[in-house]
This record gives C-alpha cells, sequence and structure tokens, in this order.
C-alpha cells in the first residue's frame, strides 16, 4: 500500500446535527410563511402562520450560527487541508454562479416584456385579443398606465437616475474599492487597516440600504409607483428589491467578517471566510450595475 | 488490495456507522445518504405510480366513473411533479452519491454535511407538496408544467405551498449539484484526469451544471407567481402590462434543461454497463463526452418548442424546430456508439443488459416521436394529445426508469455484498418490459388520433386503446414490487458477490471489496490503469 507523501488527509465529519436542524428550520419557515399569505389573502385574523414562521427563523438562524462556528473552529484547529480549502472556493463560485442565473430570469422578464409584450398589447402582429379587450390602450414604456386600471392602477412617475440612484452606484462603487483595501490589509498584516476600511464598506452598505428605503418610500407616497402598479412597477420592485435582499445578506456577511477580524481571525494564507463574502460583495455590485443600466437609465 | 483503506484512528474519523435509526439521520457518508436517496426515490416512485394508476384505471373506459374530474386534475398533476422531482432526480443524485467517489478515488463527496441536508430537505418538501392534498381546495390542479394563468388567479390555495415546496426541492437539487460538481473538479484521485473518468461521471458532472443553472430559474418563476397570487404584481397578467406567455418562456427555459437532466445520467449508467457484458470497451469515449456536452449546450437554446400553438413569431417557431432537430446529431452519435460497442463483442444478457439493451431501443423510440414533434407544422395536429403522453413516458419510463434500475441491478452486488437473484431479475425486467409498452405504444394510435391529454373522459373511438394501456399499465405498476421483493431479498442475502462482480467490468469501484467498506479511498488509490472503461 503506496501513497503519495504530498497527499492530505481529507476532512470528513463523522455525523452531524446541524443540517437535520436545518432541513425542519427551513421547513417551519416556508410553511409558516405560507400560511401566513394564504391568511392574508382569505382575511382570517390568526396569527399560527407569524407564529411558525419566527419559530422556523429561529431554528434557522441559530443553526446557521452554529454551522459557521464550526466550520470556522475546525478550520482554526487546522483540520482542514487544502484540497478542503478548495472545495470551499469551487462550493462558493458555483454558488455565485446559481444566484447569478436567478437574476437573468428576472433580468428575462424585463427584457422580454420591454421587447416584445409592449407591442403585443398595442396591437402589433395581430393580435387580436388586446386589440378586443382594450381598442384605446397605447402602450409606451415606461409603462405608468396599465390597460386594465381597476386592476393595476399605474404610477404617476418613475424612479429617475438622478440623483438617488446615482448616489447609490457611487456607493456600491466605492464599497467595491474600500473592501479591496481591506483585503490589502490583510495582505500586509495590517490588522487596522483591515479593521478601518471593512468597516468603511459595512457602512457604505448600510448608507446604501438607508437611500434604497427612501426611494421606495418616495415611489410609495409621492409617484404611486408600487409593487400593485402594472409591470412597470413589478419589474422595478423586484428587480431592486431581490437586489436590495442581496446586499443586506452581503452586508451582513461582511459585518460578521469585520467582528471576526476584531478577534483576530485572517492573514494572508487563510482568509476564505473573508475572501467568500468579497466575491458575493462584488457579485452584488456587478448586479446593480446592470440594474443602474437597464431599470434606471434605458429603462425609463 | 492496495486501494482500500486501513483505518487511522488518530483523530476518531474513520469508524464504521453509527448504530441505530440515527445513523440515517445524523450521517454524513456518502453511501449512507446514497442508499437515502434510493430509497426515498422508490417510495416516491410507488407513491407516484399509485397516483398513475388512479388516472389509469378512471380512463379504463370511457365517461366518468370513479375519479372526478376535479380529482383527476390532481391526479395528472402531483404524478408528474412527484415522478420528475421525486422519484427520477433523486434517484440519479443517489446514484451519483453513491458511485461518484468510489469511481474517482475519492474518500467522500467535497462537502459532506451539505451533502446531507441536501437530502433530508427532500422528505420536508415532499411532505408539504402530499400534505396539499388535504387542503381546502384540493391539491395543486393546473398540471405539472403549472402554466400561469391556471396557477395564478384560478389556482386553489394550496399553490402557496406548491411554491414553497418548489423551492425546497430547487434547494436541495442546488446544494446537491454543487456538492457533485466540486467532488469531480477538486476530488479525483491523482492520475485521474477529466478525459479518464468514468462517462457516468462525466454525464452527472454535465447534469450538475445544468441544474445550477437552470433550478434557480425555476425559483424565480415560483416566485414571480407567488408575487401575482399575493402582492399584485403584474408578471403574468396582460390587464397589468404583463404576459402569461411570459410564464411559459421562463419555465420552459428551466424545463428543456430539465428533460435532459433526468436523461444524461442515464446515458452514464448504459454506457457503464453495456461495455462490461459486451466484454470491449466503449466505443468512442471522447465522442460520447463532447456529445453530452453538445446535448447540454442545445439544451438551453430549444425551450420554445414546447410552445409552437401559443402564438409565437413565424421566425420563433423556424428557428425553435431546427435548433431542436440539431440535437438528434449529438443524440445519434450516442445511440451509434452503444451499438457499435456491442457489434461483435461477446455478449451475455445478465438483467442489467436487458435494461440497457432495452433502454437503446425504447428510448430511440421516444427521441424519434420527439423530432416528429419538432416538426412546427406537424405539432399542431400533435400538441397536447396522447401522442406527447406517448412520447415522453418512453423517453423518461423506459429511458430514466430502466436506466435506474439497470443500475441497481448493475452496482448492487457491490453494494450489499450479495448477487441478486437472476431468474427473478430477468422475470422482472420482462414483465416491465412488456408492462410498458403495452401502456404506452397504443398511447401513440390514440393520440395521433385527436384524443387529448389531462382529460377524464373521451369519445367511444378511443376506447380499445385506452383499456388496452390501463391493462399495461397495472402489469407495470404490480411488477415493480417484484423489484421491491429482489432488493430486499439482496439485501438480506444470497450468493456472496466476488470484488470484481462482473467479468467484463472496469473502473475503480471494482477493485474495492464487496459490499464496499464503509470508507473507501481515505488515501488515493495509485494505479490508474483500471479507471478507464
Amino acid at each position: 500500500m503506496s501513497t503519495q507523501d504530498a497527499y492530505e488527509e481529507y476532512y470528513v465529519p463523522h455525523s452531524s446535527k446541524l443540517p437535520i436542524f436545518a432541513s425542519f428550520g427551513i421547513f417551519l419557515t416556508l410553511y409558516g410563511m405560507g400560511n401566513m399569505f394564504n391568511e392574508m389573502k382569505a382575511g382570517v385574523d390568526s396569527s399560527f402562520g407569524e407564529l411558525v414562521f419566527l419559530m422556523g427563523s429561529l431554528v434557522m438562524g441559530g443553526t446557521l450560527f452554529a454551522w459557521f462556528s464550526i466550520v470556522i473552529k475546525e478550520n482554526q484547529e487546522k483540520l482542514y487541508s487544502n484540497q478542503m480549502n478548495r472545495s470551499f472556493v469551487w462550493g462558493m463560485s458555483w454558488f455565485i454562479f446559481s444566484e447569478v442565473m436567478f437574476f437573468a430570469a428576472f433580468f428575462g422578464a424585463l427584457f422580454y416584456v420591454r421587447v416584445f409584450v409592449v407591442d403585443w398589447i398595442g396591437g402589433v402582429g395581430e393580435r387580436g385579443p388586446s386589440n378586443m379587450l382594450w381598442p384605446e390602450y397605447q402602450p409606451h414604456w415606461p409603462m405608468l398606465d396599465t390597460p386594465n386600471p381597476s386592476r393595476f392602477p399605474g404610477a404617476t412617475d418613475f424612479v429617475h437616475w438622478w440623483p438617488l440612484p446615482f448616489v447609490n452606484t457611487a456607493l456600491l462603487l466605492t464599497s467595491s474599492v474600500t473592501v479591496t483595501i481591506a483585503h490589502h490589509g490583510i495582505n500586509e498584516g495590517n490588522r487596522k487597516k483591515l479593521i478601518t476600511w471593512l468597516g468603511a464598506t459595512v457602512l457604505l452598505g448600510l448608507i446604501f440600504l438607508c437611500v434604497q428605503g427612501y426611494e421606495y418610500y418616495h415611489a410609495y407616497t409621492d409617484l404611486g409607483l408600487t409593487l400593485n402598479a402594472g409591470i412597470f412597477g413589478t419589474t422595478f420592485f423586484m428587480l431592486t428589491g431581490f437586489h436590495g435582499a442581496h446586499v443586506t445578506l452581503g452586508t451582513f456577511m461582511l459585518a460578521i467578517m469585520f467582528f471576526r477580524a476584531l478577534k483576530g481571525h485572517f492573514s494572508k494564507e487563510d482568509c476564505f471566510g473573508f475572501e467568500a463574502a468579497v466575491w458575493y460583495w462584488h457579485f452584488v455590485d456587478v448586479v446593480w450595475v446592470g440594474l443602474f443600466l437597464f431599470v434606471y437609465i434605458l429603462g425609463t | 488490495m492496495s486501494a482500500v483503506i486501513e483505518e487511522h484512528h488518530h483523530d476518531g474519523h474513520h469508524h464504521g456507522p453509527d448504530k441505530g435509526i440515527m445513523r440515517w439521520v445524523f450521517t454524513t457518508n456518502h453511501k449512507d445518504i446514497g442508499t437515502l436517496y434510493l430509497w426515498f426515490s422508490f417510495l416516491m416512485f410507488l407513491t407516484g405510480g399509485v397516483l398513475a394508476l388512479g388516472i389509469r384505471t378512471e380512463l379504463f373506459q370511457p365517461g366518468l366513473q370513479i375519479i372526478q374530474p376535479e380529482i383527476f386534475n390532481q391526479l395528472t398533476t402531483m404524478h408528474g411533479l412527484i415522478m420528475v422531482f421525486g422519484a427520477v432526480m433523486p434517484a440519479f443524485v443517489g446514484l451519483a452519491n453513491w458511485l461518484i467517489p468510489m469511481m474517482i478515488g475519492a474518500p467522500d463527496m467535497a462537502l459532506p454535511r451539505m451533502n446531507n441536508y441536501s437530502f433530508w430537505i427532500l422528505p420536508f418538501a415532499f411532505g408539504m407538496l402530499l400534505s396539499t392534498f388535504f387542503m381546502e381546495g384540493g391539491a395543486p390542479n393546473y398540471g405539472w408544467t403549472f402554466y400561469a394563468p391556471l396557477s395564478t388567479d384560478y389556482a386553489p390555495p394550496s399553490v402557496t405551498f406548491f411554491i414553497f415546496a418548489v423551492h425546497m426541492m430547487g434547494i436541495s437539487s442546488i446544494m446537491g449539484s454543487i456538492n457533485v460538481v466540486v467532488t469531480i473538479l477538486n476530488m479525483r484521485a491523482p492520475g485521474m484526469t477529466l478525459m479518464k473518468m468514468p462517462l457516468f461521471v462525466w454525464t452527472w458532472f454535465i447534469t450538475a451544471y445544468l441544474l445550477i443553472a437552470v433550478m434557480p430559474v425555476l425559483a424565480g418563476v415560483v416566485t414571480m407567481m407567488l408575487m401575482d397570487i399575493h402582492f399584485g404584481t403584474a408578471f403574468f397578467n396582460a390587464g397589468g402590462g404583463g404576459d402569461p406567455v411570459l410564464f411559459q418562456h421562463v419555465f420552459w427555459f428551466f424545463g428543456h434543461p430539465e428533460v435532459y437532466i433526468m436523461i444524461l445520467p442515464a446515458f452514464g449508467v448504459v454506457s457503464a454497463i453495456i461495455p462490461t457484458f459486451a466484454r470491449k470497451r466503449l466505443f468512442g469515449y471522447d465522442s460520447m463526452v463532447y456529445a453530452t456536452a453538445s446535448i447540454a449546450f442545445l439544451s438551453f437554446i430549444v425551450w420554445a418548442h414546447h410552445m409552437f400553438t401559443v402564438g409565437i413569431p413565424l421566425a420563433g417557431e423556424l428557428y425553435f424546430m431546427y435548433a431542436t432537430m440539431l440535437i438528434a446529431v449529438p443524440t445519434g452519435v450516442k445511440v451509434f456508439n452503444w451499438v457499435a460497442t456491442m457489434w461483435q463483442g461477446a455478449m451475455t444478457f445478465e438483467t442489467p443488459m436487458l435494461f440497457a439493451i432495452a433502454f437503446v431501443i425504447l428510448f430511440t423510440i421516444g427521441g424519434l416521436s420527439g423530432l416528429m414533434l419538432a416538426i412546427v407544422p406537424a405539432d399542431f395536429q400533435y400538441h397536447d394529445t396522447y401522442f406527447v403522453v406517448a412520447h415522453f413516458h418512453y423517453v423518461l419510463v423506459p429511458g430514466s426508469v430502466f436506466s435506474i434500475m439497470a443500475a441497481v441491478y448493475y452496482w448492487i452486488p457491490k453494494w450489499t455484498g450479495n448477487m441478486y437473484d437472476e431468474t427473478l431479475g430477468k422475470t422482472h425486467f420482462w414483465l416491465s418490459f412488456i408492462g410498458v409498452n403495452v401502456t404506452f405504444f397504443p398511447q401513440h394510435f390514440i393520440g395521433l388520433a385527436g384524443m387529448p391529454r389531462r382529460i377524464p373522459d373521451y369519445a367511444l373511438q378511443f376506447a380499445d386503446w385506452n383499456m388496452v394501456s390501463s391493462c399495461g399499465a397495472f402489469l407495470f405498476g404490480f411488477s415493480q414490487l417484484l423489484f421491491l421483493f429482489i432488493v430486499i431479498k439482496c439485501i438480506r442475502g444470497g450468493k456472496k458477490a466476488t470484488d470484481q462482480v462482473w467479468e467484463g467490468a472496469h473502473g475503480l469501484e471494482w477493485t474495492i471489496p464487496s459490499p464496499a467498506p464503509y470508507h473507501t479511498f481515505t488515501t488515493p488509490p495509485t494505479s490508474m490503469k483500471e479507471a478507464h472503461g
């Protein structure tokens, strides 16, 4: 039995209680959410859904906390070989690819509506039904008035790319720079630099979210632009909303890395947790550039 | 036996399995998890099968007899969902778990805890989906393709739980696929280059890539439904500027790669079995790899051939017709290679080989009816008839399902250490083979004659072939109980299997003892000469 000297042992935990809790947690979360939505739609006054959802979130949150803690602990105990670390690197890369495809579905919906549906609703291509249903309707993009205003009331205006979205673009692009400076801090072994610039990045993320929140408030109260306003509001809020959710997650990840940095984690050779969060942050950044271009500038 | 691993006790991580039921709940072992997937898949196969027999019972004679139309719609919908997401996909993931680490000389899957998570989400997801049968308004009734607005404005309230069940299945699939891709990219033994991997590993590698690419799109489309139903968005409502056809585009962008997700691993299984029993090397290994990759690429650019009658522009119909026909080229390469492998081989016909040969013939029939459906003007006649039902059941049942059964017969001696009962295995094969053809071949005729799918009643002219089809369905369905019996019998005992098991088999999994020890290749094998099937 000969083995290669260069080969390192691959760490396989013997068993784990975490996944079954995570499975149960995700089930409770989604089952509770389903009940919440159905109760809301049926107008039933019940807190069953909320209760299950809350329990599920707690189980899920606790399990994820324990899960990441164990991975960090095992890493610090040097249980992971280089090969194991490569598995994390590949895993994160493919996870981000799956996220790209999720956004692709929503961008695809936007492009399909803009390129085909607007004309077809206007009666192009002998699309008989829309001519019969709404003979007077003249569609154009951005679609602020809808064919059926009794169900989709439409909006008075859209969110202009200047000033708020532009400010947000600047914020996110800057945050990509600051996080890179923080990364340099790790490479140089300069913890103060890491903490300062990583903290600045988290702050920029939070400011972005506040601006986004204000923008939504402005859209709802001043412009009548809502989720229910028709296809423009639909694509606008779904695309920017899912992006905002990802910024929230990314900020949370970076905040965890910030606290880990305070505790003295990360070195030039061993900082993949940090790098994974940074990759995620750059992904969120790139999606925003796409949004700024296709939703805010070319979309209006 | 050089490849087998002694125990390393220094960190306490290389013991055998735990005792008791919790072994299965907490396990991180790829073999345990593979077993869990396979049993879960079989349970779902029986569940979906019972629903199918309900459908065939109602269709035994024209007129409404036993099952009301509302229930009938729920049966067709849930049958499709359970068979696709609960039976076929988890069975292939189970095979991947069992086989890929053993085939590439890896100690386990790359991310063992996440592997357990991928599996244990599934029972919860299907529990939630099946619970919709008992909800007010009943289970999903809009077909497994859940076209809007049938699945939005006109859906029963249970649609919310259907959506979240699909989300959970998607999360499970994405994590499972990431595990497969990372295992293959990162865990191969030294010397196991990409072009030396067994084809089953190659086909799963490409399948996993497809899954990571399209399961998020499925998540996207059900999210759009959720928002349309509960939050007043207008994705699929023309009154708000959306379009119901948008649903079909997004769904089939997922849906078409999905059908290859269910067949590519089957290609890998058949490419392992035929060389063994023909006692020849696989003909055209390289072209098999390239053909698989081509099929995967083409699967992304043909989705609208499911939508020819919905009213897409003529240019679109022509493009999607020709692009679809292109798929016949790489698929033809594969069929040719399997036949060429058998050519002048010293063939024997054990049960796995019988299933594999039946796969080649019957899958080709399904492929050819697919080509017929790709022709736009012809499709206007075939669309939503039983011809379509016959087509996709030919590629899925004697295609995917036969390959899974072939795989179980082929590798179960390695899993259990015992040979299965060959006589019973062959009996199971012939019952299934006859059952499947009696069920689905007549559906071509009634489809071409114009019988629509998903309808509980039909005109008198279709009566005879429907009766034949129902008889075949019951024969096929109950034959699977024999399969269950054979598997249990094999687990409990039988003739001891050798390490090699099959005289003509090549690959690393045949170099380790039967049954395969709980941990294999904790240190990688050094000789790759056996690896290239």
